[in-house]
C-alpha cells in the first residue's frame, strides 16, 4: 500500500462488479460492473432514470448495493456510509453543491477536518494547508471569502479543493457543468483534466454528450438500470452514444424551425424596462416566435425575464402584453393576463416537492376550475389528466408526489401547470436544465408546436446549442444590457459568444 | 408508452381518502394518531366505568370545545408555514373582553367586541408577518406578550364574574340532541376549517405556501394574502374559544389559556401528525390530537393516578410524534 498516500496517488483500480440495486421492487440497477482506473475519466451517461446517479451513488458510498460486490487496490470493499467512502479516499461532488454559504472558504474546506486541538482551531496551521491546497489545485481564491458570496463555478471550485482536502483518489461529479456559464465550464474542464493529470480517477455523470467525449477516456452507457455498452472514448460517437442512451436511433435533436408569418401580431411589448439588474431592455415577441435569450450566467437574463413576468420593481419602462400594459409587480396578475412562466430551477422555484403531480399541475389554474374557491374534483382532474397527457408526463398515478418523479418529468409538470392556462406568452428560464435526451426533445417538441398555435416563446438558455436549435431570434444579454439582437442567417454561435463576451478578449 | 394514470378514475379515490404516494407514508400520519387514539379509549373503557359513560364523553367534548376550535386554526397556520404562538393570549383577552362587554350591555354585542379583538390580534400578527417580514415564531411570541398585558390592563387584574342566569350564558349551554351548544358551534367552526384546507384553492394554497413559498408565488399564488388569512383565522378560533369558554364558564381573567393553552394546542396539533415545517396535515387529525390529550388527562384523573405523571407520558408521546415526522422525512431525502 502507499504510505505516503497524498493526493493524487491512487494505489490501484476500484472495479464495481455486478452491482444490483432495487427500490421496493422496481429495479433501479441491474448486475453492472464497471471498472475506474487512476488517472482516467469515465463518463457514466443515460437517460434520466437509466441508474447512473444510483450506479455513482453506489461507489460513494451513500446506497449499498443489494447484490455484487465492490473491490478497491485488490481489497474488498465495503462501504456501509459516505463516511467510510471518503475515508477509503472516494468523494462525490453533487449537482446541488454542499457548501455552506454563512461559512468562508477556507472553513467550508476543512469543515469537519479542521486542524484543532480539544475544537480550538489552529488558525495558522489551517492557512498553511489551505495555501498548499490552492497551489496543488492551481486555484486563487481567497481564504477568507464568505462562500455565499462566490459565483456556482467559484463554489464547485470550493467542493474540489474540499475532495482534494481529504485526499480524494477517486471523484465522482454529478452534472458538474449543469449549472455553468460558457466560460465556467472551459475552467471546469481544465480543473477536471489537471485531477486525472494528478492521478485521481473521476466519475463524470453528465448529459453534456460534447463534454463527455471531450474529457473522458472511457464511456459508460446505461439504459433503464442495465449496462449497455463501455467503451474507449476513440471509439465513441455522439450519435452512437445517444442511440445506445435511447435504445433506438435518434432523428434530429431539434424539431424543424417553424418560422412565424411576418405579419403576426405582437403579443408581447417590453419596452425600455430597467429593473435590479436589468438596464434599458427591450423585447418584442410576435404571435408564433420562439425568441432565445443568450448570455453568460449572472448576465442579467433571468432578472429580465423575471422583470417582464413582472416579478421584480420596474424603475423604467412597460410591459405591454397584448395591448393591455402590465402595470402590477404580481406574478398572479401576469398569469391572469396571459404570462406564463417557467422559472430556472423547478425545485426551489417550481414544484412542491411533496405534494402529487396533480396538485403541482392545477395549482395556477385552480381560479377556472373552482366556484367560490370551491374546487371541483371532477373539473380538475379532468383538465389534469388531460394537459399532463400531453406534455407527456410518465407516471403511475396523478396522486403520485413530484419527489418521486425523474427530472424530465418535473418538468413536463411545470410544463402542464403553465400551458392548462392557455397563455399568450411562455417564458421559460432553462427549459431543459436536469433533463435526460429524450424528454428533451419531447419538450422542444411541445414548445414548437405551442409556437405554431399562436403563441410567443421566450427561452433562456445556458446551452448555445438550444438557442441555436430553438430560437427564429436571438437576443443576447452582457451586464444586464441587450449587446446584440440576431436575426435569420446572423445566428449563429460565433456572433452569439461575441455579443455574450462583447468587451472580453476574442473568446 | 405515455401511461398517465388517467384510466378507470382510481387517481381520483385515492386523492379524495388522502392516500398519495408515498403511500405508507401517508397511513402512517394517519394511523400514526388513530390507532393510540383508539386503544387509549378502548383501554380507558375497559379499566374504568365512569369512563364510558356517555355523560363523560359528552362532558369531554365540552370541555375540548375552545381546544378544539383553536388547534383547527392552529392547524392551516402550520400547513401555510407559520406558527402563532399568540392564541393563548388572544383566547384570554378575548374573554376578558366578552365579559367585560357582558357586565354592560347586550350578549350579542359582548361576542362581537371579543370576536374583533381577537380577529384585530390576528390581523396585526399577519400584517407584521407578511409586510414586515419578522419571523412568524418572534412575531406571535412578542405579541403574546402585548397581548396578555392588554387584557390585564382591561381587567386591573381581577376576576370577572357573570350571572348564571344572563343571555351570554346561553352561548355554550343551548341543548339539542344532548350536546350543548358550545360542542355543535365546534362542530360546524371546525367543519368550516376542515373543508377549507382540503376543498377549496384557498386550502390549496396554503398547502402551497407552506410547501415552497417561492414556488407557490411564482405559479400565481398571492402568498400573503394567504398567510395573512391563516392569522386572521387563528384569531378569529381564538376569539371563538375565548367566547365559549366563557359562557360555559361565567368567568373570565387576564391570565386564562395563555401559554399552557398555546403549548397544549401546539402538541396536540403536531401529535397528530401535521408538521411544524409547514406544507402538510391536517384539520380532522389535530382534532383527534387534542382529544388524545384530553383523554389522556380524563385517564389519569379516573384512573387516579397522580398528574405529575400526565405530564410526563404527554412530553413523551410529543417527542416520539415529531421523532416519526423527523424519521419520515429523513428517509424520503
Amino acid at each position: 500500500m502507499n504510505i505516503d498516500a497524498h493526493v493524487g496517488t491512487a494505489g490501484g483500480d476500484f472495479v464495481a462488479t455486478g452491482v444490483s440495486k432495487h427500490y421496493g421492487g422496481v429495479p433501479a440497477l441491474t448486475n453492472v460492473s464497471i471498472r475506474l482506473e487512476p488517472g482516467k475519466v469515465h463518463a457514466l451517461i443515460g437517460e434520466n432514470g437509466a441508474g447512473k446517479s444510483t450506479l455513482g451513488k453506489i461507489i460513494a458510498g451513500v446506497i449499498a448495493p443489494d447484490t455484487g460486490s465492490l473491490t478497491f487496490r485488490g481489497e474488498p470493499l465495503v462501504l456501509r456510509t459516505p463516511r467510510d467512502a471518503i475515508a477509503a479516499g472516494i468523494v462525490t461532488i453533487a449537482q446541488e453543491l454542499t457548501v455552506v454559504p454563512s461559512l468562508t472558504v477556507a472553513e467550508n474546506i476543512f469543515l469537519g477536518s479542521e486542524t484543532a486541538t480539544a475544537s480550538v482551531v489552529h488558525r495558522s496551521a489551517m492557512r498553511q494547508r489551505y495555501d498548499e491546497l490552492a497551489a496543488l489545485a492551481g486555484f486563487n481564491l481567497h481564504p477568507d471569502t464568505v462562500v455565499g458570496a462566490l459565483s456556482t463555478a467559484e463554489k464547485q471550485k470550493v467542493e474540489v479543493m474540499r475532495a482534494l482536502s481529504r485526499k480524494a483518489s477517486i471523484i465522482i461529479m454529478d452534472e458538474p457543468s449543469a449549472s455553468l456559464s460558457t466560460s465556467e465550464v472551459g475552467v471546469l474542464h481544465g480543473i477536471i483534466r489537471h485531477l486525472a493529470a494528478s492521478g485521481v480517477a473521476i466519475v463524470l455523470i453528465s448529459h453534456f454528450l460534447q463534454e463527455v467525449l471531450d474529457l473522458s477516456d472511457t464511456i459508460t452507457t446505461l439504459r433503464d438500470g442495465s449496462l449497455i455498452s463501455t467503451a474507449p472514448v476513440q471509439e465513441c460517437t455522439e450519435h452512437g452514444l445517444i442511440e445506445g442512451m435511447l435504445g433506438r436511433a435518434q432523428t434530429a435533436a431539434y424539431p424543424e424551425k417553424v418560422l412565424a408569418p411576418s405579419d403576426a401580431p405582437l403579443v408581447l411589448d417590453v419596452q425600455h424596462i430597467s429593473a435590479p439588474g436589468v438596464q434599458d431592455c427591450s423585447l418584442q415577441v410576435r404571435a408564433g416566435e420562439i425568441v432565445g435569450i443568450a448570455g453568460l450566467v449572472g448576465s442579467g437574463r433571468s432578472e429580465f425575464v423575471r422583470a417582464i413576468f413582472r416579478d421584480a420593481p420596474l424603475s423604467a419602462g412597460r410591459v405591454v402584453l397584448d395591448g393591455t400594459e402590465l402595470k402590477k409587480r404580481s406574478p398572479s396578475a401576469s398569469i391572469r393576463e396571459g404570462v406564463a412562466f417557467i422559472p430556472e430551477s423547478r425545485k426551489e422555484m417550481g414544484l412542491l416537492m411533496g405534494r402529487s403531480i396533480r396538485d403541482n399541475a392545477a395549482l395556477s389554474r385552480l381560479p377556472w376550475l373552482s366556484r367560490w374557491s370551491w374546487i371541483s374534483r371532477k373539473r380538475e382532474l379532468a383538465a389534469v389528466t388531460e394537459q399532463v397527457a400531453k406534455v407527456g408526463v410518465k407516471a403511475a398515478s396523478l396522486a403520485q408526489s413530484a419527489r418521486m418523479l425523474s427530472g424530465g418529468n418535473q418538468q413536463k409538470i411545470l410544463f402542464a401547470r403553465t400551458l392548462m392556462c392557455a397563455p399568450k406568452v411562455l417564458i421559460c428560464d432553462e427549459p431543459t436544465r436536469g433533463v435526460d435526451v429524450g424528454s428533451k426533445r419531447a419538450i422542444y417538441d411541445l414548445l414548437v408546436a405551442k409556437a405554431q398555435e399562436g403563441m410567443g416563446i421566450v427561452v433562456v438558455s445556458s446551452e448555445l446549442e438550444e438557442i441555436l436549435g430553438l430560437a427564429h431570434r436571438v437576443v443576447v444579454m452582457r451586464h444586464g444590457q441587450i449587446t446584440a439582437s440576431l436575426e435569420g442567417d446572423n445566428v449563429n454561435e460565433q456572433a452569439i459568444l461575441v455579443a455574450a463576451f462583447a468587451d472580453a478578449p476574442a473568446a | 408508452m405515455t401511461t398517465t394514470a388517467t384510466n378507470d378514475g382510481a387517481p381520483v379515490l385515492e386523492a379524495r381518502s388522502g392516500i398519495r404516494f408515498p403511500a405508507f407514508l401517508r397511513s402512517w400520519r394517519t394511523t400514526g394518531i388513530l390507532i393510540p387514539f383508539v386503544v387509549l379509549f378502548v383501554a380507558l373503557c375497559l379499566k374504568s366505568a365512569p369512563f364510558h359513560s356517555v355523560n363523560n364523553i359528552i362532558n369531554i367534548f365540552n370541555q375540548q370545545a375552545s381546544t378544539l376550535c383553536i388547534a383547527g386554526a392552529f392547524a392551516l397556520v402550520l400547513v401555510a408555514g407559520g406558527i402563532d404562538l399568540s392564541v393563548g393570549a388572544t383566547y384570554g383577552l378575548a374573554s376578558v373582553v366578552g365579559g367585560e362587554m357582558a357586565m354592560h350591555h347586550s350578549a350579542g354585542l359582548a361576542i362581537v367586541a371579543a370576536m374583533l379583538a381577537a380577529i384585530v390580534v390576528g390581523l396585526l400578527n399577519g400584517l407584521i408577518i407578511t409586510v414586515v417580514k419578522i419571523s412568524p415564531l418572534i412575531t406571535t411570541l412578542a405579541m403574546s406578550f402585548v397581548v396578555s398585558g392588554i387584557a390585564l390592563r382591561c381587567t386591573q387584574g381581577n376576576l370577572i364574574a357573570l350571572p348564571p342566569q344572563g343571555a351570554f350564558y346561553l352561548l355554550s349551554n343551548m341543548h339539542f340532541l344532548r350536546l350543548p351548544s358550545a360542542v355543535w358551534i365546534t362542530f360546524g367552526f371546525v367543519t368550516v376549517l376542515a373543508l377549507l384546507l382540503n376543498r377549496t384553492t384557498i386550502g390549496r394554497y396554503m398547502v402551497a405556501a407552506g410547501g415552497n413559498m417561492e414556488a407557490a408565488r411564482l405559479a400565481g399564488v398571492r402568498v400573503n394574502g394567504i398567510k395573512l388569512l391563516t392569522y386572521v383565522l387563528s384569531g378569529a378560533a381564538a376569539g371563538l374559544g375565548g367566547c365559549l369558554d366563557l359562557s360555559r364558564l361565567l368567568s373570565a381573567q387576564a391570565s386564562s389559556g395563555g401559554n399552557a393553552l398555546t403549548f397544549t394546542v401546539l402538541a396536540a396539533v403536531v401529535v397528530g401528525g401535521t408538521s411544524i415545517a409547514g406544507g402538510e396535515g391536517s384539520v380532522w387529525r389535530s382534532m383527534i390530537g387534542v382529544l388524545f390529550i384530553a383523554l389522556i388527562g380524563n385517564g389519569f384523573i379516573l384512573l387516579g393516578i397522580n398528574s405529575l405523571y400526565q405530564q410526563i407520558v404527554l412530553g413523551a408521546i410529543l417527542l416520539l410524534a415529531v421523532g416519526l415526522d423527523s424519521w419520515f422525512r429523513y428517509r424520503q431525502n
